[in-house]
C-alpha cells in the first residue's frame, strides 16, 4: 500500500471520528477542539491533493480565525458541561435516523452512477493548487466577485458592530430617565 | 485515490453535520455543525477539481470560506445577544423572536 493511501485512510478515519466527537461531546469547549482537530485533517486532505493554497487558507481562517472566535464566544457564556439540556432520546434517535437515511440514499444514488472519467485523482502532482496558479485565475477572471467579497465583509463588520451594540443602548435608556 | 472514496469521504461528514443539526439543543453546537457541513462540500470540491483539471472549484472553495466567515462573525453576534437576553443558548428557548 502506498504511503499516499495510507495517509488517505488515517487522515479520513481521523476526520471521521473528530466530527463524531464534535457532535457527541458534552462539553462545547471540547467540541470545538474536535471540531479544529476535523479541520486539520481535511488541511491534510488538500495537502495530499496538492491543493496547498487551500491548505493554508483553511489552517488559518477556519482553524485559526472562526474556531478562536467560537472559543471566545463559549467561554464569554460561562458554559458548563453539564448545564446542557439534552434533547429526548426519542428526537436524539430520530435524528440519526434521518442523518444516516440520507447518506444511504445518496450512495445508494451513487452506487449506480458513472462518473464519466477514468476515476482516479491525481493526488501528488499538478499545479493547479499553487498560489501561483490561484492567483491568476482569481485576479483574472474572478476580480469582480473578490472585490464584492470585501463588501459583503464590510456589511458583515457593520452587522456584528449594530447586533452586538443594540442591547447596550437599550440598558442605557431606562437609566437615563 | 479514486473520486468515490472522496464522495463518501464527504458524504459521511456531511450526514454527521446534518445529525448534529437535529439532535443537538446547543446553539453554538448546531453552528459549529454547520460549519462541518460547509467543510465537507469544500473537501467534495476540492477533489473534484483536481480530477477535472480545473481550478474554479478551488476560487469557488475559497469564496465559501469568505462566506463562512461573514456568516460566523454576524451568527456569533446574534447568539451573544440572544444570551445577554435570555441567558441561554438552548434553540427551544428560542424559537420565540419576541421576549
Amino acid at each position: 500500500m502506498p504511503l499516499h493511501e495510507i495517509l488517505f485512510y488515517f487522515l479520513s478515519a481521523m476526520a471521521i471520528c473528530c466530527a463524531l466527537g464534535v457532535i457527541l461531546s458534552r462539553n462545547p469547549v471540547k467540541s470545538v477542539l474536535f471540531l479544529i482537530a476535523t479541520f486539520f485533517a481535511i488541511s491534510g486532505h488538500y495537502i495530499l491533493m496538492n491543493a496547498q493554497f487551500l491548505a493554508v487558507v483553511n489552517v488559518i481562517v477556519y482553524a485559526g480565525a472562526i474556531m478562536v472566535l467560537f472559543l471566545f464566544v463559549i467561554m464569554l457564556m460561562n458554559l458548563n458541561a453539564d448545564a446542557e439540556p439534552q434533547k429526548s432520546r426519542v428526537v436524539q434517535l430520530a435524528a440519526v435516523l434521518s442523518g444516516g437515511a440520507l447518506f444511504l440514499v445518496i450512495i445508494a444514488a451513487l452506487r449506480t452512477v458513472d462518473l464519466n472519467t477514468s476515476g482516479n485523482l491525481v493526488t501528488g502532482d499538478g499545479e493547479i493548487g499553487l498560489i501561483h496558479h490561484l492567483g491568476q485565475v482569481l485576479f483574472k477572471e474572478y476580480v469582480l466577485p473578490f472585490e464584492l467579497s470585501s463588501v459583503l465583509f464590510l456589511a458583515a463588520m457593520v452587522g456584528a458592530m449594530v447586533i452586538g451594540k443594540k442591547e447596550t443602548q437599550q440598558i442605557q435608556e431606562p437609566s437615563v430617565k | 485515490m479514486p473520486i468515490k472514496y472522496y464522495l463518501f469521504l464527504s458524504l459521511a461528514l456531511f450526514a454527521i453535520g446534518i445529525m448534529g443539526v437535529l439532535m443537538r439543543r446547543n446553539a453554538i453546537i448546531v453552528f459549529m455543525s454547520i460549519e462541518l457541513m460547509l467543510n465537507a462540500v469544500n473537501l467534495l470540491m476540492v477533489a473534484f477539481s483536481k480530477m477535472f483539471g480545473n481550478a474554479d472549484a478551488q476560487i469557488f472553495v475559497f469564496f465559501i470560506m469568505v462566506v463562512a466567515a461573514a456568516e460566523v462573525a454576524v451568527g456569533l453576534a446574534i447568539i451573544v445577544m440572544m444570551y445577554r437576553k435570555v441567558h441561554s443558548v438552548d434553540i427551544n428557548i428560542l424559537n420565540r423572536l419576541k421576549h
